[in-house]
């Protein structure tokens, strides 16, 4: 437990000290978001139509931009090594560093959308549920980074196959995540439904995928 | 190290392959507490395969490896610290921190004892990333005492040092030795510390059975 708080805690301040990840992810997510009116036209209704979906697509491109780095620098400099021959088992590692890219990555970017749900004209009220509903989904979005992180590890130029092979996995989360809150702003039906099934998936992607990412990490040791 | 290690090393008959390439097969040693294995051979022949095959970082082609006197439950792999040709610093946590980190996350580690067997104490708080070669390979050996273990995997210990500090370091596989511990070192510079066994690899080029082209 005690290495794992460890690991945990470094992993958060290294990603701190070393700035441009979270920088770069939170830097994209704005830049679509502000760009996107542009491109849509100045019709209100539209645009917060339209907002719960831009909103998503673009946290999930934006958490990938950094997802290559979860393993990437332990395994070059050989710390994962040195981790593997720790106490915890390697489910574990790979656990505890998807849950530091969720903790530095996609928590920031889910408390910057409501300021951006502001410039695509999301009502007020939505915004509660908003920041609930990626919250709540964004942990298997770190998590299923994780799976592809591990298998890209010793390839340069990873983050393209990298989103190849996660991307389809989020669909469903893509899915639930917007009509959480569509849901709540024209309706049919209520959002708490597709906010139980949000759960769900993050739930079972905790549990599930540190154990194929922990295989494919075991594969890139040799 | 006042606590004595009474774990004992043995390995049965190992194999290993290599993309393809059979690297060595029936491979036999054995080694009691406080006795180490200096491994040689020319570049290629499979030291490092063989380090890491101990850590269980790499899979055995063939045979096994056994160990006596360890408390059951304990896997071989968290008997043993692994010094590979990677020094596994983060350049942007503090000597000390780095430290740190590994006493916390092997547990049971003297922050103070590591800083101080290589005599890094007076840079505890610069950035690891400052460090010079030598410095930040002594930072990687100062690992070896953030956790009391048995088994020591030195892969080329002594890249970069300086001549005091390879004294040194003899110095200090031999004191890990008096306390009941294993050594498996490979190098290519005279340590200064006895061996007690030696493990000569020959590079083969041998393509394995039913493989061949």
């Amino acid at each position: 437990m005690t290495a794992a708080i460890a690991l945990l805690a470094r992993d958060v301040s290294l990603a701190w000290r070393e700035g441009g990840a979270i920088g770069v992810a939170l830097g994209f997510y704005l830049m679509v978001i502000a760009i996107a009116p542009f491109g849509l036209g100045p019709d209100l209704n539209l645009l917060s139509r339209t907002a719960p979906g831009l909103l998503w697509v673009a946290l999930l491109l934006a958490a990938l931009l950094s997802a290559d780095r979860i393993f990437h620098n332990d395994y070059e400099d050989g710390t994962l090594d040195v981790l593997a021959t720790g106490p915890l088992p390697l489910p574990i590692v790979a656990a505890s560093k998807s849950l530091a890219h969720w903790i530095t990555t996609c928590v920031p970017l889910a408390l910057l959308a409501p300021v951006l749900g502001l410039l695509l004209n999301l009502s007020i009220e939505t915004i509660p549920l908003l920041v609930l509903a990626m919250l709540a989904g964004t942990p298997a979005v770190s998590f299923i980074a994780g799976i592809g992180a591990s298998l890209t590890l010793g390839l340069r130029r990873s983050g393209l196959l990298l989103a190849l092979l996660v991307l389809p996995l989020y669909v469903p989360v893509l899915i639930f995540g917007v009509s959480t809150v569509s849901a709540a702003i024209t309706g049919p039906g209520s959002p708490w439904p597709p906010l139980m099934m949000l759960c769900a998936i993050s739930l079972a992607s905790m549990i599930l995928a540190p154990l194929a990412a922990a295989a494919a990490l075991r594969l890139n040791l040799r | 190290m006042d606590s004595p290690f009474t774990v004992a090393l043995e390995a049965t008959e190992i194999a290993c392959e290599r993309g393809g390439r059979l690297l060595f097969e029936d491979l036999s040693f054995a080694l009691r507490p406080g006795e180490a294995l200096l491994v040689q051979g020319p570049n290629g022949a499979g030291k490092t395969s063989l380090m890491r095959q101990v850590g269980g970082l790499l899979p055995l082609a063939a045979g096994q490896f056994s160990t006596t006197g360890a408390a059951h439950d304990v896997p071989i792999p968290e008997l043993c610290h692994y010094i590979g040709h990677l020094n596994a610093i983060k350049t942007t946590l503090s000597v000390a921190e780095n430290l740190a980190f590994w006493a916390d996350y092997l547990g049971n580690g003297d922050v103070d004892a590591a800083l101080a067997a290589f005599g890094l104490g007076p840079l505890a708080g610069i950035s690891a990333g400052l460090l010079s070669a030598g410095q930040k390979r002594k930072l990687a050996l100062s690992r070896l005492f953030t956790s009391p273990r048995p088994i020591w995997l030195l892969d080329e210990p002594s890249v970069s040092l300086d001549k005091a500090s390879v004294e040194r370091l003899g110095e200090i596989i031999g004191n890990h030795r008096k306390a009941g511990g294993i050594a498996i070192v490979s190098t290519h510079v005279n340590l200064g510390a006895e061996f007690t066994h030696t493990l000569d690899l020959v590079a083969q080029t041998r393509a394995p059975e039913g493989r061949a082209a």
